[in-house]
């Protein structure tokens, strides 16, 4: 199955390594599975590993053009796995407490293997420029649209997990083309979207130590080669540990972060949680104490324990199994109110999810993304303490979607951030509000850094 | 007639709940022990085989020990051996020479090995495993048991051995509704051992079988005598509510004092997550558990019991690598992954099976005999035993053997159950 002249493949660092040289412009070229270091026993792997990068070389800075293109092999491959699935039997609850749903998840890996294309949600993804960098050692796939309007104010937008690069292209027209979409030519945004190290097209590091901090320094870094001396960024997920770092980090060119996950539980709160006195809570932080309550309770946060504590232990199935990958991620809080397609109006629409998890499939990275929750084992994502936001310094906005697990009072967020320059409770929307309310999401950034501007 | 006439009324309850009526609930009311062969068809196994050796890998951890879980450069070997050179029809005999039986109690067929002593008066033994266990950890104790003489023990210590396995793991059936918890699975074998006819027997329990012996002993059925545990429900409720940070109780002796330290550091180094993540979500775990083989092998081996498994390289080492992959194999054949997780979903806030509270250790007053294996998860201090358990007749502290006792050291385990035992063995 040895491909001869393939050729755009989304295959990573695995001949970054031998073909830097050859490739400071232009798409990537597939080299012949033969030469090719596969750690699968399958040839139809589109995935290729390669040895560590040599840190010694000077760092290659340029930027290459990206384009995404599965191997039929894989894609095949996937279905063939897919149609393969082994189950299990049912729950024996009628509701999602003990997990996914067998029902649910059997339909839409029905949904995947028979009327599902990649390739469309390879387009979705081809049609705006991509590209390649290398930072810090590790190859960083990212999106880069510039708006037509030359004012607009660069934008760096992280992902976290389980989500991508997907989760954002639907904000890549409201933001950058705002007029289009019912906004003002000067609340235009030039827009940059990586994908995380270990994330998507992104390299995934060989050694520990890619925390917040360390994304959060690449992302600085990748604005600069950019050559944007004034930005802003904005994060959700991880992607909010991600900037609240680059916040405290304060990069040249940084004016701004947005957050809608924003690292805001008090001292006292936290201490709570570990078993300490009650503090006296207004009525809506004991609502939201409350609500974080019953959700620990619940379970809600098992999957987050795992992966911090054993990445690799549940990565293993999930990379040999997509049904695997899907039921283990459809666990997220995020989708406690997805309709699995069933609404026909909601978004993200089943291909949406499909395109975002087959992403992670084919780019072989459920435990290298995983390894983020490792990585931030012990600091949690919102905890304002953990997060260190005594020490940033920068304007900070921020959006409180209603139906996320985590509704952040303001009285704490103005404790957390002492310069907080927006604060705004929508009024929909919920853990991944960019992919469901994209038009919403925008506005709420055009709001948060008007004045930054 | 009147039986059809319930059955009847059961099928259009269940198909208006729109559950499908197993065969065994329409045996709920036969109580007879069937004879039961293992019987794998070879689909299953050429199956097993075509997955295993089509496993795609994920890239390598970034530790270089087994903190993220089990190692890529050991887990891929033991895989391509259990794809290639593995043989399950060897275990498969094993088990199909040993008396094998089902019987449908509470609506699931139970699946259990009953292995007589040749010595008349042998006290009745029922010996519950655990996760990610089965009746193949206990295979090795089950002659040391029955045949004392043969080991170096004495014909008055020779025991009946009954060995079943968990609803929702190997060869038992798997519940369709909730509420499969240690107290009714406790039920279960106390109903199983008086079907086998047994007027005065003990239990023996390690990993989920100490709540499951817990519980009988609580539920004192008629013909217990008493229990012994291998991972006891005695830590302290004082030091359990400390167990996750805050100042340790006032007194503690040193032992206790390590004890709470070695807990504390098992739950910061992420020891428990596995516990809290089958606790939480049964079902998410299991489908990638239950679709790929090597996937089920890792998340198994995440389990604190095989934290000193060599996978193979020590040939001194019980259990061996055909043995480990016997287990696993089991679990994949019978496609228990996902219903054995759900124990633990069952076990609820009761929380961590070592503490002495939620398990109502108080309400215990039948014997209750303890051996502690250096190497477990939990290294149970005396005076934290005699606590928990008021009629403690046995307490011993070993020197070699962890988490899979049985498994391990099957001639040290049937010597702790010989003496543990020897002053229950007659009726009182």
């Amino acid at each position: 199955m040895t491909p001869t002249k393939p050729k755009f493949p989304m295959t990573r660092r695995g001949f970054i390594a031998r073909s830097i040289a050859a490739l400071s412009a232009g798409p990537f070229v597939f080299p012949s599975l033969t030469h090719a270091k596969t750690m699968t026993t399958s040839d139809t792997d589109a995935v290729l590993i390669a040895a560590a990068p040599d840190s010694r070389q000077a760092e290659d800075r340029s930027i290459r053009p990206f384009t995404a293109r599965a191997p039929k092999a894989a894609v095949d491959d996937l279905r063939r796995r897919l149609a393969a699935t082994r189950w299990p039997d049912r729950e024996t609850v009628a509701d999602g407490s003990q997990g996914t749903q067998l029902a649910k998840v059997q339909d839409l890996v029905r949904y995947w293997v028979t009327d599902y294309d990649w390739r469309k949600g390879e387009a979705k993804l081809n049609a705006f420029p991509q590209f390649m960098t290398r930072i810090d050692g590790l190859d960083i796939h990212f999106i880069h649209v510039r708006s037509r309007h030359a004012n607009a104010t660069p934008l760096i937008i992280a992902h976290g997990w389980p989500g991508s690069v997907f989760e954002q292209i639907k904000l890549i027209g409201p933001l950058t083309d705002p007029t289009s979409h019912g906004g003002r030519a000067e609340d235009a945004f030039h827009i940059v979207i990586p994908s995380l190290p270990g994330f998507g097209f992104s390299a995934q590091p060989t050694e520990g130590g890619w925390g917040l901090e360390r994304i959060g320094q690449a992302f600085g870094v990748l604005m600069t080669r950019l050559g944007y001396t004034r930005y802003v960024a904005q994060g959700g997920d991880w992607g909010a540990g991600v900037v609240q770092a680059m916040g405290r980090q304060a990069p040249a060119g940084l004016l701004a972060i947005h957050s809608n996950l924003p690292a805001t539980i008090p001292p006292e709160v936290e201490a709570l949680f570990h078993g300490g006195p009650a503090p006296k809570l207004s009525e809506k932080e004991g609502a939201t104490v409350g609500g974080l309550g019953a959700f620990a309770k619940s379970g809600g946060l098992a999957y987050i324990v795992t992966m911090g504590a054993r990445p690799q232990a549940i990565g293993y199935g999930l990379t040999d199994s997509p049904a695997g990958l899907a039921g283990w991620m459809l666990q997220h809080s995020g989708f406690a109110q997805w309709s699995y397609g069933q609404n026909p109006e909601q978004s993200p629409t089943r291909d949406d999810v499909l395109d975002n998890f087959t992403l992670y499939w084919l780019t072989n990275s459920a435990a290298s993304s995983a390894r983020i929750y490792w990585e931030n084992r012990e600091r949690d994502l919102i905890s304002a303490t953990a997060q260190k936001t005594a020490e940033i310094s920068v304007p900070v906005a921020i959006t409180v979607f209603p139906e996320e697990v985590y509704r952040v009072p303001e009285t704490w967020a103005r404790r957390a951030f002492s310069n907080l320059v927006y604060f705004h409770e929508a009024d929909r929307g919920g853990h991944f509000a960019a992919w469901e309310y994209p038009e919403l999401f925008a506005a709420e950034l055009r709001a948060a850094f008007k004045d930054i501007r | 007639m009147k039986l059809k006439k319930l059955q009847l009324a059961g099928w259009i309850a269940a198909l208006c709940a729109g559950l499908f009526v197993s065969a065994a609930g329409q045996a709920a009311e036969d109580r007879s022990i069937r004879p039961f062969t293992v019987q794998v068809p070879q689909a299953a196994l050429d199956d097993l085989r075509r997955r295993l050796n089509a496993t795609r890998w994920p890239d390598k951890e970034t530790v270089a020990d087994a903190s993220q879980g089990a190692q890529l450069a050991k887990l891929q070997p033991l895989v391509r051996y259990w794809g290639s050179g593995y043989d399950w029809r060897k275990v498969e005999a094993k088990l199909n020479a040993l008396p094998q039986f089902k019987t449908n109690i509470d609506g699931v067929d139970i699946h259990f090995l009953h292995v007589r002593s040749r010595h008349k008066d042998a006290l009745p033994v029922i010996i519950t495993h655990g996760w990610p266990g089965s009746v193949i950890e206990l295979l090795k104790v089950i002659e040391p048991l029955t045949n004392p003489t043969a080991f170096g023990g004495r014909a008055e210590d020779a025991f009946d051995v009954v060995i079943p396995s968990l609803p929702g793991y190997g060869f038992s059936g798997k519940p369709a509704s909730a509420g499969w918890n240690p107290e009714r699975i406790a039920q279960a074998w106390g109903e199983l051992m008086t079907r086998l006819g047994y007027a005065h027997y003990v239990a023996q329990g390690g990993d989920w079988g100490a709540p499951v012996s817990n519980a009988m002993a609580r539920q004192a059925p008629l013909g217990l005598a008493g229990i012994h545990l291998n991972l006891p429900a005695t830590v302290p409720p004082e030091v359990a509510a400390v167990l996750g940070g805050g100042p340790a109780p006032a007194g503690l002796t040193a032992k206790e004092a390590a004890v709470l330290e070695a807990l504390r550091k098992y739950g910061m180094t992420g020891g428990s997550a596995y516990y809290a993540m089958m606790n939480a979500r049964p079902q998410t775990v299991g489908y990638g558990a239950t679709d790929s083989p090597a996937g089920m092998a890792a998340w198994m081996l995440v389990h604190p019991g095989f934290k000193d498994w060599s996978y193979g390289a020590d040939p001194a080492q019980s259990p061996t690598r055909d043995d480990v992959l016997d287990n696993f194999t089991l679990y994949w054949l019978t496609n228990t992954a996902t219903s054995s997780a759900r124990l633990y979903w069952e076990n609820g806030a009761r929380g961590s099976v070592i503490l002495a509270a939620p398990q109502k250790t108080g309400e215990i007053s039948l014997p209750v005999a303890i051996t502690a294996f250096p190497e477990d998860v939990y290294l149970p201090p005396e005076t934290w035993s005699r606590r928990a358990y008021r009629n403690l007749i046995y307490f011993n502290e070993v020197d070699r053997g962890g988490h899979f006792a049985a498994w391990e050291q099957p001639g040290l385990f049937a010597a702790e159950l010989r003496a543990a035992f020897k002053s229950l063995r007659h009726a009182h």
